[in-house]
């Protein structure tokens, strides 16, 4: 496991799922974690199982001054502010043609413009401090296309090149920060399985989507993606910068 | 005229300048008919006159869905058809890096460049539907492949662009709609768009960029429009297309 010994993180979307996971995860090789999350009630119970090196706050990454607001939270509690791994999602169901403007405008608010002000704030605080690394949540979806996915593929997509213009500019400025996106493919997490549960033929779809996996290989669950999101915050991944790592079980290599 | 595009309707926003103009003029060259859309009336009409009777111009705001409505159903009503939308409408703006962007810059270039560009995709799907088939040629940018910290929201914008056309491109094949989606990813370009005034030392090291020792111009790009708007590229779909003269090659 990686170390993040003296590490502070902030995680959004913490309260279930990868989110979840990374958190945990994180305190366990060390850091200390702010939890944030729409559900703050939830990203209190998680972080009160972690223990004293958690703390929980309610965030809703589509609000720049409740971003401003867990990132103060976080440097009061813990001193600083290291590590940031935007982990909030939403996914939902929609083609190109049956999407509604009030879908694709959500997702986007979300998980791209959420995104982004997670990275504005992060970059504004660790540029002063010195340093630090941003772990952007993309997807799959951000690889290769879906046809039922059209707003989270165009969000995923965003958010995988979003992340590269933030790690150029962060080395254009001498800044130290770091920052890569994940891609995750399935992961059985409570938004996978929203997800199924409201498609209109839910056993199909999971067939589906189970498909996605390749034979032979373990069901995704959100600590295969955590791990690799600790080390990418860890110092071990120093020359890491800009990249997108898949994690899909190899679905996607053909 | 050699005849590509014989018999073709195509829709093209932004096609009051650059890649836009330039695909537009290339389409009907090859015997297209076309509408030209953009929110620029002057040089909109300029197009249409360049165009010589093969096209006329249309005002039309691509962040909105009605305007969209509208442009579909004018070439409906004019040409009888659609087969080919070329989503060209885009913006650049100054100041997009992480630290300078503020949430009207980041909200305008989503809206128009992204948002606009699934607007269009969805309108034209219905009208090329009922002409059984068709082609949408998205205009992305090496900035969908590559990053720049001088277009932070540019870039995203790009990037969904690039994997909303594989959304498409996998929705109208599983539909069994003939309608193929491709993304064209042009390099650096001559145009009115960009790359933003710079000194010449910042001009040399973008150029440099380019394996082809220049920055691309509207042919370029729309030499490929006319290809992807063509039977000739009735197996390409959900793709992205670099015309950028090397710059992700290196």
């Amino acid at each position: 496991m990686a170390h993040c010994e003296g590490k502070v993180a902030l995680v959004s979307g913490a309260a279930s799922g990868i989110g979840a996971a990374t958190a945990r995860l994180l305190a366990g090789a060390g850091a200390r974690v702010m939890l944030a999350d729409i559900d703050a009630d939830a990203a209190a119970a998680a972080a009160a199982e972690i223990g004293p090196a958690a703390a929980a706050i309610a965030l809703d990454v589509r609000a720049q001054p409740s971003w401003d607001a867990a990132a103060a939270a976080t440097v009061a509690a813990f001193g600083a502010w290291d590590v940031l791994v935007n982990c909030a999602g939403i996914l939902r169901r929609g083609t190109v043609e049956d999407t509604s403007l009030a879908a694709w405008r959500e997702t986007l608010a979300v998980n791209l413009t959420g995104t982004w002000r997670g990275c504005r704030a992060a970059v504004a605080h660790m540029g002063r401090q010195g340093g630090g690394a941003i772990v952007n949540l993309s997807s799959v979806s951000g690889m290769v296309g879906d046809a039922d996915l059209a707003a989270y593929d165009a969000s995923k997509g965003g958010v995988r090149l979003l992340t590269k213009s933030v790690a150029l500019h962060c080395l254009e400025r001498r800044l130290a920060i770091r920052c890569n996106s994940v891609h995750p493919g399935v992961i059985w997490t409570p938004m996978v399985e929203n997800y199924l549960a409201a498609s209109p033929d839910p056993e199909a779809e999971r067939a589906l989507w189970q498909g996605y996996t390749p034979a032979g290989v373990a069901p995704g669950r959100a600590e295969d993606v955590a791990r690799p999101i600790v080390f990418l915050a860890s110092d071990e991944a120093r020359f890491v910068n800009g990249a997108e790592l898949t994690i899909d079980g190899g679905g996607t290599a053909e | 005229m050699s005849g590509r595009l014989r018999n073709k309707v195509a829709l093209v926003t932004g096609a009051a300048s650059g890649l836009g103009r330039q695909s537009a003029l290339r389409m009907a060259e090859e015997g297209a008919l076309v509408c030209l859309a953009d929110i620029d009336d002057k040089r909109g009409r300029e197009s249409e006159r360049m165009l010589a009777g093969r096209g006329f111009y249309l005002h039309h705001d691509v962040t909105c869905e009605r305007s969209w409505q509208a442009a579909v159903a004018a070439t409906l009503d004019r040409f009888g058809k659609l087969q080919v939308l070329v989503n060209g409408a885009g913006i650049a703006r100054d100041g997009d890096d992480i630290e300078a962007c503020d949430d009207d810059r980041w909200q305008a270039i989503l809206d128009v460049n992204l948002t606009g560009t699934w607007l269009g995709c969805r309108q034209a799907i219905a009208a090329m539907r009922r002409a059984g088939g068709g082609s949408i040629v998205n205009l992305c940018s090496v900035l969908g492949l590559r990053g720049s910290a001088a277009a932070m929201a540019y870039s995203a914008s790009k990037g969904g662009v690039r994997l909303l056309t594989k959304s498409v491109a996998l929705y109208c094949g599983r539909a069994g709609l003939d309608i193929r989606c491709n993304a064209i990813c042009p390099g650096y370009m001559a145009t009115p768009m960009g790359p933003p005034a710079a000194g010449a030392e910042e001009s040399r090291r973008l150029i440099a960029k380019h394996a082809l020792g220049r920055l691309g111009d509207g042919d370029d790009v729309a030499h490929m429009a006319v290809y992807l708007a063509s039977d000739e590229s009735r197996f390409v779909t959900g793709a992205d297309l670099p015309v950028d003269g090397g710059y992700t090659a290196g």
